[in-house]
């Protein structure tokens, strides 16, 4: 696997992670994460997924969500992932 | 009491638009308009409820529509219970409205209702709009403002000053199909109600108890035409795969700052939908109302001659006259609604750009996550009680899901030792045992100091 394959792998790692210790921070019960489940069927709530966008911006220092670009918001975890893997280049 | 020849919310409802097939939803009825014209022949609920302050206190949405249908115009005063308004404030509400009868859907749970007051419970289906040819009273409608701690402030308000908004969208035409995320007990939502109602439309209201799928599902079901709620529910929305379901001709975003990002998506997504945001409050009512596509309003709205209302800028803030504010706080030592010129000071800053006015936060610092407010002091408060905090500083952080977050800064005391890790965890769980989770902080930074004013206050730096 490539230096960059590696670095995508981190990057859905750290997602993953995120999402498990916010669901659990937040009480929510996290169903099992695929790429084809939508994050609005994830067990989180906006609010989750806001504090997930957070943490990501302090942990991999990556905000693809803000600056009003051209980037639609995710509507699967898989969106959700590519979207960072796509900001980090 | 004021009497005259006004109509009431059934009689401009009735003559708004008679030859549509005109509906109310919730999640489990679909209610025609028809039928509760039919119920109107009978005395109904509403006719032992004449010239008395009336209390709707609902589980349902759907109550509160019907409530409010049938008492206006019959009651003296409407108090229009929001879903969560705490038991313990019920009994000041109850003598702050002199309220005579509590109209629910459901048994009083856990606040005692004093023996003097009524309590009328009733299903919605049999809250029957008042017949035609009895006199009206001019009803004051009684509404919670938002976002404030301790002890509720109520507004007055009355079908003029709540319709007042509408008269200039009528144009929209009868058969619209309204759908609103927010609360029709709140102002927001109510307007929607009002705009279905008098403009001659339907409306499909949501329900607390339904996922945002669900929620989308049933707006695509009932063909809703024109949809509205905060720059956070509509990136919830967008995040849901049902959201290519629906075709709104209009959506419109109120109730926080719409950024120029949620409303490029918006247009992107929904491309033959009109795509407005608005300003409006409690308290000022509507202040304007734009779809040209950018965020913030121009900067020629700001005038004493403005097509919506007037408004000026003073010490930075936004402050509306119209006759759309509402008339009064209720109760004794309450503040003036509106300063001596009749205008009302929003709190909301505004920056000027170009042309172009921008919000730039809250004057009192006040955090607006997806919609609700958060006073950081009371969150401050909550930190402060555990034993190593010297002192704390809660702010608001940009977020482009729920518009803002709430982080916290804490100094430890000197003398506390442990584990970093752990202090964060033992504040948080105190957080959690008090507060909802809007407002519990994102993330807890333990920092050397915090920076104290001349003032000896915190020193805030808006967002």
């Amino acid at each position: 696997m490539s230096a960059n394959g590696q670095a995508t792998v981190s990057i859905r790692t750290a997602i993953t992670t995120t999402f498990a210790t916010v669901a659990e921070e937040q009480g929510k019960t996290l169903e099992p994460l695929a790429d084809d489940l939508a994050l609005m069927d994830s067990g989180l709530d906006s609010l989750c997924i806001a504090i997930i966008v957070a943490r990501l911006d302090d942990d991999l220092n990556l905000d693809p969500f803000s600056g009003g670009d051209d980037v639609m918001l995710p509507v699967t975890v898989g969106d959700f992932i590519r979207i960072y893997e796509n900001a980090a280049g | 009491m004021q009497l005259d020849n006004r109509r009431s919310l059934w009689d401009l409802t009735r003559a708004a638009g008679a030859n549509v097939e005109r509906f109310i939803a919730d999640a489990t009825l679909r209610l025609p308009l028809a039928t509760l014209a039919q119920n109107a022949s009978g005395p109904g609920v509403a006719a032992e409820l004449r010239q008395q302050s009336i209390l709707v206190s609902s589980h349902e949405q759907m109550t509160a529509a019907l409530a409010l249908l049938a008492l206006d115009g019959v009651a003296r005063r409407i108090v229009l219970c929001p879903p969560d308004l705490k038991p313990t404030h019920l009994p000041y509400v109850l003598a702050t409205a002199e309220v005579d009868t509590i109209v629910s859907d459901h048994a009083p749970d856990n606040a005692e209702v004093p023996t003097t007051i009524r309590y009328v419970t009733c299903r919605p289906d049999e809250l029957s709009p008042v017949p035609a040819g009895e006199d009206r009273l001019v009803t004051e409608w009684i509404l919670f403002t938002s976002g404030t701690t301790g002890t509720p402030k109520m507004v007055v308000h009355t079908l003029d000053t709540l319709a007042g908004p509408i008269e200039r969208i009528l144009a929209l035409g009868a058969g619209a199909i309204w759908s609103t995320y927010y609360d029709i007990r709140r102002y927001g939502g109510l307007q929607i109600l009002l705009r279905a109602l008098l403009g001659g439309g339907s409306i499909v209201l949501s329900s607390p108890n339904e996922s945002p799928a669900e929620y989308l599902a049933r707006v695509a079901a009932n063909r809703v035409t024109h949809i509205t709620g905060t720059p956070s529910h509509w990136r919830r929305a967008l995040m849901s795969p049902v959201a290519r379901d629906i075709s709104p001709k209009y959506a419109r975003m109120s109730g926080e700052v719409a950024d120029q990002a949620i409303i490029d998506k918006l247009r992107t997504f929904y491309p033959n939908a009109t795509v407005a945001h608005a300003f409006a409050s409690t308290e000022a009512g509507l202040a304007f109302d734009v779809n040209d596509g950018q965020a913030g309003f121009p900067a020629h709205l700001i005038s004493d001659n403005g097509p919506v209302a007037a408004i000026r800028i003073q010490d930075g803030s936004m402050r509306i006259r119209s006759n759309r504010t509402a008339l009064r706080y209720l109760g004794d030592n309450m503040p003036n609604l509106m300063d001596g010129e009749g205008f009302v000071d929003t709190g909301d800053m505004i920056e000027q750009r170009d042309g172009r006015c921008y919000f730039a936060g809250r004057r009192e610092g006040i955090i607006n996550v997806g919609g609700l407010k958060v006073h950081p002091e009371e969150v401050e408060a909550i930190i402060n009680q555990h034993p190593d905090v010297q002192m704390s500083l809660v702010k608001s952080r940009a977020n482009p899901i729920t518009g803002a977050i709430v982080v916290a800064e804490v100094v430890r005391k000197p003398a506390a030792d442990g584990d970093p890790d752990e202090f964060r965890k033992a504040i948080l769980a105190l957080c959690r045992d008090a507060l909802p989770a809007h407002k519990i902080p994102a993330n807890i930074r333990v920092v050397a100091a915090l920076d104290v004013g001349v003032s000896g206050k915190l020193a805030r730096v808006r967002a």
